[in-house]
């Protein structure tokens, strides 16, 4: 029960910490002192004691989006392994947890098309571009996870990576091609630019312009949580932690976590944003290349 | 069901009310034995007398046909309380409104039947039934066209049907599907012909690619509550064909498990791919049929490949996900054109670059159907995704125990489903977006109609029991088993304890969701309230004036997935670019069309046409000549008889 416990809280009050250490890791690279590091908690307690704007057009999709949003992503947390198994998990949870994140995804682009701006809507094409492309890498990971551990949970596949423990190329292959779908997903900076909406190639940010107050808050804070449940993801399955002790694995669960934030704000600080064309090439690649590790693999197996 | 029977015919005659009446009627009566036989699992049978020779009019209630007739019997009641609203002062679709019990008479025959021959006739009479129902509104050129490619369509497919029971015949000696099922010594060439005459006549009725061609021309063309009928219940006898085609033909072998679940995986891509660029609301859905009936076919496809192996959870997995998706389907796409037929009442246009802001208009119904689009591209917490996830499920054990070339069909079947269901996904969103939400772009278009109760009431119906099924699974499962079990008896009644514990995990969190998501709404509503709520324009980025045509369209949003898959879309475009310092005028449009018909069906049809204008050329013009070649012809084949046997 206690475990529970825990793995809601960390799930409610962890994720904007990640943020936060992102943002330092950008100004550390642009010489700059940059926001504190719990800012963004600042930030959302500011939104949630903000009053609203609604737009003329927007119907009751736009007013019902970021509670709806909020709580798929908070559900398909308690699916996610942060330390040791997750609260909830049973033979193919993965596929309820990408299916979670389809239904926020859903809402997301909805919430945008309702107050009827071009400029949202192109937003919400490519959102829907894009996810379709990273849903399909996303499950030829998973086929290669299955393949290799024999589990179809996310439990049980942390379960076995902690005793087979294994810089074989094929993992790493699926290791780096699931940090791009984390980018992606969570539209970081070679595909997408969190910090801003106004270029052209800006994706989820502009989606989200017509969010005010409390609804704002929401949504930046499932944004968060979804960050946060694709690092905890990338960590468990390919670096689970070893440690018996509840505690210790939590901490270094939490050390790694915050390492693969750096990680985040590195590739962000270093690489410039692709041009539009470039992105469904990159998220292909990204999938032949996952071909190649579920290849190596089945090939292993004999 | 003799009353059934009865009371559907008795009312072919009558006006609105008694026709619809009867229909719901009918259909209430239907559903009682149905579910006794699919909850007891005994069959019933009954043998007709024989008004003519060698015709054999015998009926029979197994699981299987139980199992579809529930869906037939549920919609048809449903879709009759909702035509009583629709039909009302419609006087153009009068006419044809007998053909409407008749159609639903004809399909549950079509279930119901034990007999080869008799099995036809029924087949027959619902596919003219459908036809006449397709063409209510002759007056239209369209609808003509459409009609015509749908009578040519289920008519090559009964064609290959009748070859079909006529092979059967000359081996076993009988119409009877008792004696079909019993006689075990089909040669496998034989069985390998019967199974793709099969597949590709009962695939045809059933809208699998490239055998879809005509759907997308009969669903739009169609009243809108008989599109509901043909997508939601009348295709699936199709896959109610195949499934019953199976059990004739003995222990299938591997080939036919991955060609099922090849076509499927090509079904359900390019039937989502093709919905994605349509810009006709009901065409779109008629694409999104092609790609859910691929899902179901990609479920017996895995289904047969367990059966191959003798794997007990891949067979029920994939043909209990099948199974489960004809009822999904049935009810969501059900709702889907039943919303549509309410939003092209309101719009009078199908094309969805007119329609914008429905919602403020009818809100009831516009979030109903929002509600039925959430289910049809498979998401949590709708009962598409319980069956998706049957799919996924069995493909995944799939990978750990198949060999060769399955496993390859495997992983393309999981590829394939999340490809699918990211291009849904958009397809939807696409719909919703344009015609539901933002500005209206047409003012002109609109009445401010109410939607009625009797056009509500059945969507709330139909989305009703979508939710029951989503969030108790566990309790549809044992009929499941029920109905696949007398077919392969390796099938336990409960070997898979853990798929069951699954499923009920994610009916309650699926249930756990709603009341989350509920709460949160409530709760957000409440700190609004006290926070205090403002209106204002949308955030309009620089733009002076924002006009509702410049919202974004639904070309322009299929475009950007579209443009990657162009190859396979056929797309086209027609830009006039802007001249000149003060360019007067500029143009853009896009089309695309279907591969299957462009490059499949039209070469070949022109190439028929060739060859029988090749023979009009030699026709002779005198009668007596005609007469002469018939009889030569006849002579012909009394020689061919007597000499070889058929």
């Amino acid at each position: 029960m206690y475990t529970w416990a825990v793995h809601f809280f960390l799930l409610l009050f962890l994720p904007p910490f990640f943020l936060g250490v992102i943002a330092k890791t950008k100004a550390c690279f642009a010489g700059r002192k940059g926001p504190p590091l719990f800012q963004v908690y600042y930030d959302l307690y500011k939104l949630w004691s903000k009053g609203v704007v609604y737009s003329r057009s927007a119907s009751y999709v736009l007013r019902m989006a970021a509670p709806i949003i909020f709580s798929v992503i908070l559900l398909g947390g308690l699916l996610v392994p942060v330390v040791g198994a997750s609260p909830i998990h049973f033979e193919g949870d993965f596929i309820l947890l990408a299916y979670l994140f389809g239904v926020g995804r859903f809402f997301t682009i909805l919430a945008a098309m309702d107050v009827g701006s071009s400029f949202e809507g192109m937003g919400a094409a490519r959102e829907a571009t894009f996810a379709a492309l990273t849903e399909l890498a996303f499950f030829l990971i998973v086929v290669s996870l299955v393949a290799m551990t024999h589990s179809t949970s996310l439990s049980g596949m942390l379960a076995w990576a902690k005793n087979h423990f294994l810089w074989a190329p094929a993992y790493l292959i699926l290791a780096g091609a699931f940090f791009l779908i984390l980018l992606t997903e969570n539209s970081r900076m070679p595909i997408d630019d969190p910090t801003t909406h106004l270029e052209l190639t800006m994706i989820h940010e502009v989606m989200i312009l017509d969010y005010s107050g409390p609804d704002l808050g929401l949504i930046l804070h499932g944004a968060a949580m979804k960050l946060f449940l694709f690092i905890a993801l990338l960590t468990s399955l390919f670096w689970p932690p070893t440690e018996t002790s509840f505690w210790l694995a939590l901490g270094s669960s939490v050390l790694k976590m915050t390492g693969v934030a750096i990680l985040i704000g590195v590739v962000e600080s270093a690489n410039a944003r692709l041009r539009l064309i470039k992105i469904p090439q990159l998220l292909i690649a990204n999938f032949v290349a996952t071909a190649f590790a579920l290849v190596i693999i089945l090939m292993g197996k004999g | 069901m003799a009353a059934v029977l009865v009371s559907l015919l008795k009312n072919q005659d009558a006006k609105r009310r008694c026709c619809c009446g009867g229909v719901f009627v009918g259909s209430v009566l239907g559903l009682i034995p149905s579910i006794q036989v699919l909850a007891s699992g005994r069959s019933l049978a009954q043998n007709f007398g024989a008004p003519i020779p060698s015709l054999n009019i015998s009926l029979g209630v197994d699981p299987l046909s139980a199992f579809f007739l529930i869906a037939i019997f549920v919609l048809s009641g449903v879709i009759a309380l909702y035509s009583l609203g629709y039909l009302k002062g419609q006087n153009t679709l009068f006419g044809s409104l007998p053909f409407f019990p008749l159609l639903i008479l004809a399909m549950a025959a079509v279930v119901m039947a034990r007999d080869g021959f008799f099995f036809l006739i029924c087949w027959e009479v619902m596919s003219l039934a459908s036809f006449f129902l397709v063409t209510s509104e002759h007056e239209i050129r369209e609808v003509r066209h459409a009609g015509w490619i749908y009578l040519i369509a289920t008519h090559l497919a009964t064609a290959l049907l009748m070859a079909f029971f006529v092979l059967l015949f000359k081996q076993v000696g009988s119409f009877s599907f008792y004696d079909f099922a019993s006689f075990g010594a089909l040669s496998p060439r034989l069985a390998g012909v019967l199974f793709l005459l099969a597949v590709v006549g009962f695939g045809t009725k059933a809208g699998i690619f490239p055998f879809h061609v005509w759907l997308p021309h009969a669903h739009p063309a169609a009243p809108s509550y008989i599109s509901a009928l043909m997508s939601a219940v009348m295709i699936k006898t199709g896959i109610y064909g195949i499934l019953r085609a199976l059990t004739f033909l003995g222990a299938p072998p591997l080939w036919w498990g991955e060609v099922l679940l090849g076509l499927g995986i090509l079904s359900s891509v390019l039937g989502a791919l093709y919905a994605l660029v349509q810009k006709d609301l009901k065409k779109l859905l008629a694409y999104s049929s092609v790609e859910n009936i691929g899902i179901i076919v990609m479920g017996i496809g895995l289904g047969l490949i367990g059966v191959t192996r003798q794997e007990s959870i891949t067979t029920l997995l994939g043909f209990g996900g099948a199974l489960l998706h004809v009822w999904n389907h049935a009810l969501l796409k059900g709702g889907l054109f039943l919303g549509a037929g309410i939003i092209v009442h309101v719009t009078h246009t199908r094309i969805l670059e007119r329609m914008g802001g429905l919602i403020k208009i009818i809100p009831t119904t516009g979030g109903l159907f929002i509600f039925a689009a959430l289910g049809i591209v498979g998401l949590p917490p709708l009962n598409g995704f319980i069956s998706e996830w049957l799919l996924y499920q069995g493909l995944f054990h799939g990978i750990q125990s198949f060999t060769g070339f399955s496993i390859f069909l495997s992983i393309a079947g999981i590829v394939g489903i999340a490809l699918t269901g990211g291009l849904i996904l958009a397809a939807f969103t696409k719909v919703i977006g344009v015609a539901l939400l933002g500005e209206p772009r047409d003012q002109t278009l609109y009445e401010r109609k109410k939607s009625s109760w009797t056009h509500t009431f059945p969507l709330i119906g139909l989305a009703a029991i979508s939710l029951s099924i989503a969030i108790f699974p566990q309790a549809v499962w044992p009929w499941i088993i029920a109905t696949l079990q007398p077919y392969h008896a390796f099938i336990l009644p409960d070997p898979t304890a853990n798929i069951f514990l699954s499923l009920r995990f994610i009916g309650s969190l699926g249930f756990i969701l709603l009341i989350f998501c509920a709460g949160l709404i409530l709760l957000h509503r409440f700190r609004i309230v006290k926070l205090g709520e403002k209106q204002s324009v949308t955030w309009d980025c620089g733009y002076r004036a924002p006009s509702p045509r410049m919202q974004y369209s639904a070309s322009s949003f299929a475009e950007s997935l579209a443009v990657i898959f162009r190859g396979l879309l056929k797309l086209d475009w027609n830009i006039k670019k802007p001249t000149a310092l003060f360019p007067a005028t500029a143009q853009f449009s896009e089309y695309s069309e279907d591969r299957a018909e462009a490059n499949l069906f039209r070469p070949l049809f022109a190439s028929v046409a060739n060859l029988f204008a090749m023979t009009r050329k030699v026709q002779p013009t005198r009668i007596q000549w005609h007469l002469g070649l018939i009889f030569m012809v006849l002579l012909l084949l009394f020689f061919w008889e007597v000499w070889f046997g058929i």
